[in-house]
């Protein structure tokens, strides 16, 4: 049961991950805001659902990021593209921002009452007493029809081709009469429309509140270095790994105490380090990520599926 | 006053890698059909001018390409007033396949080029043979072979091919050659560029020497070879 909920998580995270993927190798640099857009599509999905309902927001939260981000590469990324990568940076850690503060001035400071739809909040099945979620199976269904065609689209049309070669020869791809900054912009406007899609069904399956995306950006962060930058395929081992992590984590109440115990050791508040000794796993499974970021920077700097030799 | 209609004019053209100042004034023209040399040492700045014509550095000045005035221009919209770039270090897609990559030289217009698939191969039969491998495994003379093709598939009137033989084979080379030679039986201007005299010599209708970032020379095959002062001082090494 763990493992769906984990892998529904990862998937999610792959969504992001995915296009922050992508944008980093076109831009050469990370974008902070990405996880701003998968805010954006929790509450433009929010908005949009308690006017109409969830179905509408499903299809309509995505397209308004993606035109936003759209806009953004071609009216403010693309003028700072020439004065290199720092200000390239800085520009979207300044979007980041901007989007927290719009966010709080029209929905508040605290979380909005985003309900997964009535449709779909049976548990859809039951194994011994755990069970699996109708909206986690939802999920992961939209998230895989969305990576499916995100693969077709790279690897069995003209547009995909163009892409794979501008996303790596950009100059010899231009020269030969493709329209790279256009090119570009529509890579950006997609990562951005995966991005809110992955909000739509995150903000409800989780919470919609403005911290969310401080919180998912800096998992998709680790996702991305511990998958090696720039590369699709470690994006997706990395996603579905720290999902499984995570859900795997919070569900279990093991403890570096608990486990000394067992092999007959004799831990008391008096042993030395108690305090972290008796840490549950459930407790630290919110830096679980970070330490593996960690861990891997140490052991394979390039992450597991890296090329990048610098 | 020279009245002559010329497919590309070069006028006074400086180019710029960000604040160093390449090229200070070049002029060079090319006629319809016409092959092109463009010959010098390591650092003269021919691969400059050929970035500079394809609107790939900052310039200034004129390229007027069939009487319009294109330096400003994009890259891919040169490329779609027909003018080709063969780049120098055979800057092939290494992670596609020869197929695809020479999908990706066709421009995608309702247009149909002059060139299909089977004149690639036909011209270059290793590349049929080849042409469902990674284009990153191909050797050095495949690689060459693969980046005029790509090119070609976007059916440029004009190419600008910087050193095309470069560190190949001389039995390649010839191949090269004869792949120019079809070129100008389809009426397709060239601008070739070389540091060596070999297949320019050959080919060629007019020559133009750089030295110094700057035209030294200009003339046909041969009164360069004619002219032992300017090679021994811009040319041999
Ligand atoms: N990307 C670049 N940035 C700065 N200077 C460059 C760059 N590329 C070439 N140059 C300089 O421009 C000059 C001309 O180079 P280039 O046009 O490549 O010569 P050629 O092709 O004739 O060997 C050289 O002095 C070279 O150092
Ligand atoms: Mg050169």
């Amino acid at each position: 049961m763990s493992v769906l909920n984990g892998v529904s998580y990862g998937l999610l995270l792959f969504m992001l991950s995915a296009g922050l993927t992508l944008i980093f190798s076109m831009m050469g640099v990370l974008n902070f805001a990405h996880a701003s857009f998968y805010m954006l599509g929790a509450y433009f999905a929010y908005q949009v659902s308690s006017w109409s309902n969830f179905w509408v927001g499903l299809l309509i939260a995505p397209i308004l990021v993606a035109l936003l981000g759209g806009l953004f590469e071609r009216y403010v990324l693309r003028k700072t593209h020439k004065f290199g990568h720092v200000p390239e940076l800085l520009v979207t850690f300044g979007l980041s921002f901007v989007i927290l503060e719009i966010v709080q001035l029209i929905w508040g400071r605290t979380s909005v009452d985003y309900p997964v739809p009535p449709s779909m909040s049976g548990s859809l099945f039951k194994v011994f007493d755990s069970t699996f979620q109708m909206y986690r199976g939802f999920m992961m269904l939209v998230a895989i029809l969305m990576l499916v065609c995100l693969f077709l689209i790279l690897k069995k049309t003209r547009i995909g081709l163009v892409i794979q070669a501008a996303l790596t020869h950009p100059d010899t791809t231009e020269a030969l009469g493709h329209n790279v900054p256009r090119v570009f912009a529509i890579v950006f406007a997609a990562g951005c429309a995966l991005a809110g899609l992955a909000g739509v069904i995150g903000g409800n399956a989780f919470i919609t509140e403005p911290g969310m995306a401080q919180s998912v950006g800096a998992i998709i962060f680790v996702v991305i270095v511990v998958g090696g930058m720039g590369s699709l395929a470690g994006a997706l081992v990395a996603s579905l790994l720290i999902g499984l992590m995570q859900t795997f984590a919070v569900g279990l109440d093991w403890s570096f105490a608990g486990g000394l115990a067992r092999l007959g050791m004799d831990i008391t508040a008096e042993t030395p380090g108690y305090s972290l000794l008796k840490l549950k796993l459930s407790q630290v499974a919110p830096i679980l990520p970070f330490l593996l970021l960690v861990v891997m920077l140490v052991v394979r700097p390039k992450g597991i599926m890296g090329t990048r030799d610098d | 006053m020279n009245t002559e209609k010329f497919a590309l004019e070069v006028k006074e053209l400086q180019a710029f890698y960000g604040k160093s100042h390449i090229l200070q004034g070049v002029n060079v023209n090319v006629r319809e059909g016409e092959i092109v040399a463009l010959l010098g040492r390591n650092g003269a700045g021919r691969s400059t001018l050929a970035k500079a014509i394809m609107g790939m550095v900052d310039t200034k000045g004129d390229v007027i390409w069939r009487g319009k005035n294109i330096a400003g221009m994009k890259a891919y919209e040169v490329a779609h007033l027909g003018i080709g770039y063969v780049p120098e270090s055979r800057d092939i897609f290494p992670k596609l396949t020869v197929e695809q990559n020479l999908m990706l030289g066709e421009k995608g217009g309702k247009k149909k080029g002059r060139w299909s698939f089977d004149d690639m191969y036909k011209m270059f039969p290793r590349l049929r043979e080849r042409q469902h491998t990674e284009a990153g495994v191909l050797s050095g003379g495949e690689q060459q072979m693969l980046t005029l093709c790509r090119t070609l598939m976007g059916d440029p009137d004009l190419i600008l091919i910087d050193e095309p033989t470069e560190g190949l084979a001389p039995a390649i080379v010839q191949l090269v050659a004869e792949y120019l030679r079809e070129l100008k039986r389809r009426g397709i201007s060239v601008v070739l560029i070389e540091q060596k005299l070999a297949i320019a010599m050959q080919i060629s209708d007019r020559v133009y020497v750089m030295g110094d970032r700057r035209i030294v020379f200009e003339g046909t095959p041969a009164e360069l070879k004619a002219d032992a002062n300017i090679r021994k001082e811009w040319l041999e090494v």
